[in-house]
């Protein structure tokens, strides 16, 4: 872990922007922590240049020489598969001058050229031009000077990969922690594996990208926001409470280094595998089928939660992994103190049937996404919450208090999710303080 | 012999759908929309009709069923959508935004038994809390032109920007 020397006061500041008080069971965040620039710059070090990020999904470049190029952390990336399969992450600058090397967005090539002034690579990253003698040295053939820069750490956890700007960070397996049962409990849904389905979404919302996090993993806000999405259900026969636990009693695991999770069952439909009236009796047998094969490959308990329950997930710092009315896999980063950029996937079996996975997307936007039922409420949520930190000078703290002062395991509609995540924050964001 | 004089002939459409129609048309719809009369612009939909935004940068034949759209609505869920728009609980246009939908280079491309496809370029604006937001792209309709009034039976506008910078699309675009 780099201890940052240069920034010790941002490091004390970021320290007491977090009250945590038991007694009182007070929990309260400064909200200039959602708009300081300083602090945004204390994060890049600290967060997303110390933490795992996730870059992609093994399913998006499924076939050898497939790449596709993504910003991650504030850095363009190359992540691809090589001509044996093997999977790699590159800076995506040309060692030469410093060129963007691959301007698409994916592709299938056997090697990557500059179009500056044609250097050219393989795709596992060695330098592939043959210049005449006299041009370069040996270094340049084969002795790494003129190779693509490989991302210095790159992990994977049931095909989904991360990568580490630090090259002394923990394992990923380490730093994933009790989230690796949750990331079971979505790749396991299909014995062929799971793949992201299309392109995801791409989106900009006008606030600070912490604000996301919190709201990804919110139970509490779910019915005020979200009433019309209700009325929604109701009105087309999609709701159903059929054995669904009263919603507020259901839990909210701790899963480590800030990643926590909310279980709830489902008033909504799962294409796995919750099945539900407006889907008609057509699906009722292909979804009652789907249910079974899980509790005959996992047992009665596991195979049922899989099916059944609902899971919001916040991986820290950005990675959410919502497994609800569908899947989405979403990621964001800040551009400004005040402004995230939001990438949303869809996920789903490798091998689903057309009519599920038709119904599959159909559902992620009837919630999930700009232009669904819920998303822009949310997003008009946090956008209001940006805009009430104007008067951060006079009204200057968020409360996250909710459910301190309960015994025993947090509902999902409490706060604790929000707490794990700012307690996190502060760690890190505070190392090194004086 | 001729086989289409066996085949039943198609409904005859005496005066095929004129450009100028179709842009009178699609004026009428986008005053609706800038005046927020949004069951009235409900209304122009055939039953059965498609209401689509397909993804960025993807082809023209998208299809909702293998691709993640940001919109992909049946007549049902286009009015729960017009429904929603209509509740001050829709937060997100609640106060609600200015609109102004601007249409150009119209074309009629094809009329088959009085049914027209039809693009036009698009600009929406939307102002709300001082910020904004422009879309801009394709529209590409199918109008049932043998009705009285016509019909839309399938609307699908494709977004220029190759990300959604205003991040909402609470709007029908």
């Amino acid at each position: 872990m780099n201890v940052s020397v240069a920034y010790p006061e941002a490091a004390r500041a970021c320290a007491s922007m977090i009250i945590e008080d038991r007694e009182r069971h007070l929990f309260r965040v400064s909200r200039r922590a959602f708009t300081d620039e300083a602090v945004l710059e204390q994060e890049r070090r600290r967060l997303f240049d110390e933490c795992w990020l996730y870059v992609g999904h093994g399913s998006e470049i499924a076939t050898n020489c497939d790449y596709i190029t993504r910003s991650v952390g504030g850095r363009d990336l190359i992540f691809n598969r090589d001509r044996g399969g093997a999977v790699h992450a590159f800076l995506n600058t040309c060692p030469h001058r410093g060129a963007t090397v691959v301007r698409e967005p994916k592709g299938n090539a056997l090697s990557f050229r500059c179009f500056y002034h044609g250097w050219s690579f393989n795709v596992n990253g060695r330098f592939a031009s043959r210049f005449d003698e006299g041009n370069y040295g040996k270094d340049h053939y084969g002795g790494g000077c003129a190779d693509l820069v490989q991302v210095p750490r790159l992990e994977h956890y049931r095909d989904f990969y991360f990568v580490n700007f630090d090259r002394n960070a923990v394992p990923l397996a380490d730093y994933l922690a009790g989230a690796k049962e949750y990331i079971d409990l979505v790749a396991d849904q299909a014995e062929v594996g799971m793949e992201i389905i299309g392109a995801g979404q791409q989106y900009v919302i006008k606030a600070n990208w912490k604000l996301l996090a919190e709201n990804s993993v919110d139970a509490f806000h779910g019915f005020p926001t979200h009433s019309t999405y209700f009325d929604y259900l109701k009105n087309v026969g999609s709701l159903s409470m059929d054995g669904v636990r009263d919603f507020s009693s259901n839990r909210m695991t701790d899963l480590g280094n800030g990643h926590a999770v909310i279980e709830y069952g489902s008033p909504w439909g799962r294409p796995i595998a919750r099945w539900v009236p407006a889907w008609g009796e057509e699906k009722r047998d292909i979804v009652e089928r789907l249910r079974q094969g899980l509790v005959q490959r996992f047992g009665q308990e596991r195979g049922l939660r899989i099916a059944e329950t609902s899971r919001n997930m916040i991986i820290f710092p950005n990675l959410v992994i919502n497994d609800i009315m569908a899947i989405t896999v979403r990621t964001f980063y800040p551009e400004a103190a005040d402004r995230m950029a939001v990438t949303a996937w869809a996920l789903g079996p490798r091998d689903e049937d057309h009519d599920l996975r038709k119904l599959r997307l159909f559902n992620f936007l009837e919630f999930l996404g700009p232009g669904g039922f819920a998303t822009p409420d949310d997003q008009e949520a946090l956008e209001n919450c940006q805009r009430g930190y104007r008067n951060v000078r006079e009204a200057g703290w968020n409360d996250i208090s909710k459910g301190m002062p309960r015994q025993g395991r947090p509902n999902n509609d409490d706060e604790e999710q929000m707490r794990c995540f700012w307690r996190e924050w502060r760690r890190r964001m505070s190392a090194g303080a004086p | 012999m001729n086989a289409d004089i066996l085949t039943p002939a198609a409904p005859v459409v005496t005066v095929p759908c004129t450009r100028a129609e179709v842009e009178d048309f699609l004026y009428a719809e986008a005053a609706l929309l800038d005046e927020w009369r949004i069951e009235e612009w409900f209304a122009l939909f055939a039953e059965g009709a498609t209401y689509e935004v397909p993804p960025t940068g993807d082809t023209d034949d998208a299809d909702p069923a293998t691709a993640l759209f940001y919109i992909a609505d049946d007549y049902v869920r286009l009015r729960e959508r017009v429904t929603r728009l209509t509740k001050k609980e829709a937060h997100s246009e609640f106060p609600r935004s200015r609109l102004r939908h601007l249409i150009s280079n119209v074309r009629v491309l094809n009329v088959t038994a009085g049914v027209a496809d039809v693009a036009c370029s698009f600009v929406t604006y939307r102002a709300k809390r001082g910020v904004v937001d422009t879309y801009y792209g394709q529209h590409r309709y199918r109008i049932d032109c043998a009705t009285r009034p016509w019909k839309i039976r399938s609307k699908r506008s494709t977004l220029d920007m190759d990300m959604l910078y205003p991040g909402k699309l609470s709007i029908i675009v």
